[in-house]
């Protein structure tokens, strides 16, 4: 216990010596955080300062073993240095699916050289990675994609489509899932694999979402060569892996979304600046009670994913249980994003232009955007498929 | 403070659970349903669950109890929420008993605390009155001196172990009108004290409560507890701290209604399958099974919170209840409508869990009132 206090007070005492000033107290957007990559812009360029210090450390991947570039910190450690960031309202100095969702992956599955040649590279924020799973005929019914990968020689040749591949217009990598025995049970004839997106034969073509915004993308395969090199795992027995990676990033997005990060202001002062107040109480109790209850129950989700964590024996990946979080997080931000449209009233409605301030403008499509919190990553009621199954052992 | 059970309390848990299942199937609670049941509990199965240990578990050493804390005890009345076990810890252990610890005299404390780690003394609280719903402030029984002493009259309602309680600590109203919040004084009264009178009453748990009147009942000093006028702080500290205690219970309650539904849902077949395949039913199944883990949370972080005097406890207390009522009331609609007709029947348990479900949801404030209660302690 004692090095842990030693450890958080030297923590803190380097944050504060090399954090950029300017970053203390920012608060950041869903999607506005450094996902880095070849193709990064930083419009306050303290942000890449602020990466490259922090991942000097390892400090982007605390938990990773310092030999693949990260941290090598204890789980008690990352929690400090979570709390820490948070006490000096420090952004994370990177995000994104190689850190939440390839990078586990490589470090339970990967082969030594996959490690040496991917892990230090997503650490210092050089690759940003996408995820090629879905495919027009293949969504919850995942396992029945159709991308075909035939193997000539040391390659892979792959042809066929991904579609809703988020950021696949940013990103220089993909983990992708094709078929390898289109004879087999649709399971078995799945493998992993890892793609450079500059490879000839891939074509990415952007899609506008109901918010107006571009985050995902139709993803063209047209005879491109994957090296065999590049399989995680086995040849056809890539679906175990598909489903470990899924596990992570249910998790990510339950944190994500659930525990709230790029919140500009406390749905509080949301409210005491758009609602009639009776003295202190807000005189409209329907909207008092739906905020106390949304608080309290934003409240007994993070106590429970406390709960989770401080139940996990060390080292333990995510099991069935990122389903409930999945869910629970995604359903928690959409009824504050549904909240904040009823304090805000009339004034959430603008699409751009005069008589909206930009703070509005943002309600309006984060509320847009987080409908799709329920369905990416796997929709709610393939979640609930899941905590049936596995968790409480429901039959087929 | 980690939202783990430290190796101790998985034993203590174990041991509970294990009792609970050899000693007190729900046949029990039935049986002295049926019998109307003068007492309403078993003083034989409360002296073995003294003996054990667990009634003392907050009492302080010196006054022969264990000196633990709620995150101790919650894992026991978790075990005797599973099988709806009516022993008188609400009354003795959560309301009397702390009540006393918190701010009785020594006399006071040396005179009835080693009775109840001994499981030998039934103490109880009488705070709930025909109009005060969950407001404990709300009191008309008046309390007026007599020379040194006090009289005391009113009337108090479903006073939990009212019948058998060797004492009463009732609150009443030593100034102002019925609804301040000054003015009110917690007075001990033996029960066979003249003008006191303890009826029966019968509710739809089947739980022993009484109502209690009083007439012109006189009061030693000796038996005020705590300072006279300043009763309300104290009373909703014990009462917030036996919130807790009960989420324990109805936490276990509505995880033993929830395996016995997933059993049925396993076993039960129609149309040639077992109706556990059944989409429409899973997805609800797998809801339940969130709301059951948010309040497992929820409670949990309350009784930490309250052992270690962390500031933000109330308001994890009406988040706890918030979520358990809610959670316990749906856990035994549910259970009913997946078991179909035969979870209508008297002859099976699940009613039982109904009926408990929502009388502890009405006991220290439904979900509503605690939500109001959060908005108002976060100044809006
Ligand atoms: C914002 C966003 C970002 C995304 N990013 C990516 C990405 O980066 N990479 C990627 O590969 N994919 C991505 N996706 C795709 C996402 O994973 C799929 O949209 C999702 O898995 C659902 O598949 P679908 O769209 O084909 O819907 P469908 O599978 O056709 O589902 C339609 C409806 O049917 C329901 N349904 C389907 N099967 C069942 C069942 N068995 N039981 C009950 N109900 C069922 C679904 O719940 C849904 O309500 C993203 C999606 C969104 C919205």
């Amino acid at each position: 216990m004692a090095d842990l206090e030693t450890f958080r007070a030297e923590t803190r005492k380097w944050l504060l010596a090399h954090a950029p000033a300017s970053l203390r107290g920012m608060v950041l957007g869903l999607g506005e955080g450094n996902w880095g990559g070849r193709k990064a812009t930083y419009p306050n360029p303290d942000m890449k300062v602020w990466l490259e210090v922090m991942a000097e450390r390892g400090w982007t991947a605390p938990e990773w073993p310092t030999q693949y570039g990260g941290g090598g910190l204890t789980k008690d450690e990352a929690k400090i240095l979570r709390e820490e960031l948070a006490a000096l309202k420090l952004p994370p100095p990177l995000v994104g699916f190689g850190l939440t969702m390839i990078g586990p992956i490589l470090l339970e599955y990967g082969t030594e050289e996959q490690k040496r040649e991917h892990l230090p590279k997503i650490v210092r924020g050089e690759i940003r990675w996408c995820q090629g799973y879905s495919e027009p005929g293949a969504g919850s019914d995942l396992a029945s994609l159709q991308t075909r990968a035939v193997r000539q020689g040391d390659y892979f040749v792959i042809n066929g489509q991904k579609i809703w591949t988020s950021y696949a217009n940013l990103s220089d990598w993909m983990f992708l899932l094709v078929r390898t025995d289109p004879t087999a049970e649709k399971h078995r004839g799945i493998t992993f694999l890892l793609m450079d997106m500059a490879s000839p034969g891939v074509e990415v073509r952007p899609i506008k979402l109901i918010s107006g915004s571009s985050p995902f993308c139709e993803t063209f395969l047209t005879d491109v060569l994957v090296p065999v090199k590049n399989v995680v795992g086995k040849i056809n027995e890539g679906w175990t892996i598909a489903k470990a990676l899924l596990n992570h990033e249910r998790t990510m997005i339950a944190s994500a979304f659930g525990t709230g990060t790029g919140r500009r202001r406390t749905l509080r002062e949301f409210a005491r600046k758009y609602l009639e107040c009776d003295g202190e109480r807000l005189a409209d109790t329907a909207l008092r009670h739906r905020m106390a209850q949304y608080e309290m129950d934003a409240l007994a989700f993070k106590l429970t994913t406390d709960r989770a964590r401080d139940a996990a024996t060390a080292g333990l990946p995510p099991g069935p249980e990122s389903s409930m979080f999945k869910i629970y997080g995604t359903e928690l931000n959409q009824r504050r994003q549904e909240l904040l449209v009823s304090i805000a009233g009339p004034q959430a409605l603008g699409w751009e232009g005069p008589g909206f301030a930009e703070e509005e403008l943002a309600l309006t499509r984060d509320w847009l955007r987080s409908r799709g919190n329920t369905i990416e990553g796997g929709t709610s009621e393939i979640q609930l498929n899941i905590i049936a199954k596995r968790v409480l052992g429901l039959p087929d | 403070m980690a939202l783990v059970l430290t190796e101790d309390q998985e034993l203590l848990a174990k041991t509970a659970l294990d009792f609970v299942r050899t000693h007190s199937p729900v046949s029990r609670v039935r049986a002295l349903r049926d019998s109307q049941d003068p007492i309403g509990f078993s003083r034989e199965l409360w002296k073995q669950m003294a003996e054990l240990g667990w009634v003392g578990i907050l009492i302080p050493e010196a006054y022969g109890g264990a000196g633990m804390g709620l995150a101790d005890l919650i894992v026991v009345l978790e075990a005797l929420g599973r099988h709806l076990a009516p022993e008188p810890f609400l009354s003795t252990v959560l309301l009397g008993g702390q009540l006393l610890t918190l701010a009785g005299t020594e006399a006071q404390k040396q005179a009835w605390l080693p009775g109840i780690v001994a499981g030998e003394t039934i103490l109880t609280v009488a705070y709930q009155e025909a109009h005060s719903r969950y407001n404990l402030q709300r009191v008309s029984t008046k309390a007026e001196p007599d020379g040194t002493s006090w009289r005391l009259s009113g009337e108090k309602i479903q006073v939990p172990d009212g019948q058998t309680a060797d004492a009463l600590i009732v609150s009443a109203r030593t100034s102002g009108e019925p609804t301040d919040p000054t003015g009110l004084t917690l007075f001990l009264i033996p029960r066979d004290a003249p003008g006191l009178t303890i009826t029966p009453q019968y509710r739809v748990d089947s739980r022993p409560v009484a109502l209690v009147s009083l007439a012109d009942v006189r009061v030693e000093p000796a038996n005020v507890i705590g300072p006279v006028g300043e009763g309300l702080p104290l009373l909703s500290q014990v009462v917030d701290r036996a919130t807790i205690g009960l989420c324990a219970e109805m936490l276990g309650g509505m995880s033993q209604i929830f395996d016995n539904t997933l059993a049925y849902l396993k076993t039960r077949q129609q149309f040639g399958v077992l109706i556990g395949t059944f989409q429409a039913l899973k997805h609800r199944a797998a809801r339940l099974f969130m709301e059951i883990e948010l309040a497992r949370s929820a409670v949990m972080a309350a009784a930490r919170a309250a052992d270690a005097g962390d500031p933000q406890w109330i308001a994890l207390v009406s988040l706890a209840k918030a979520r358990c009522s809610d959670a316990y009331i749906l856990a035994a609609n549910e259970g009913i409508q997946m078991h179909g007709g035969i979870g209508m029947t008297d002859e099976h348990d699940a009613g039982f869990y109904l009926k408990r479900a929502r009388v502890a949801e009405m006991t220290f404030g439904d979900a509503a009132w605690h939500r109001e209660r959060w908005a108002r302690l976060h100044g809006y």
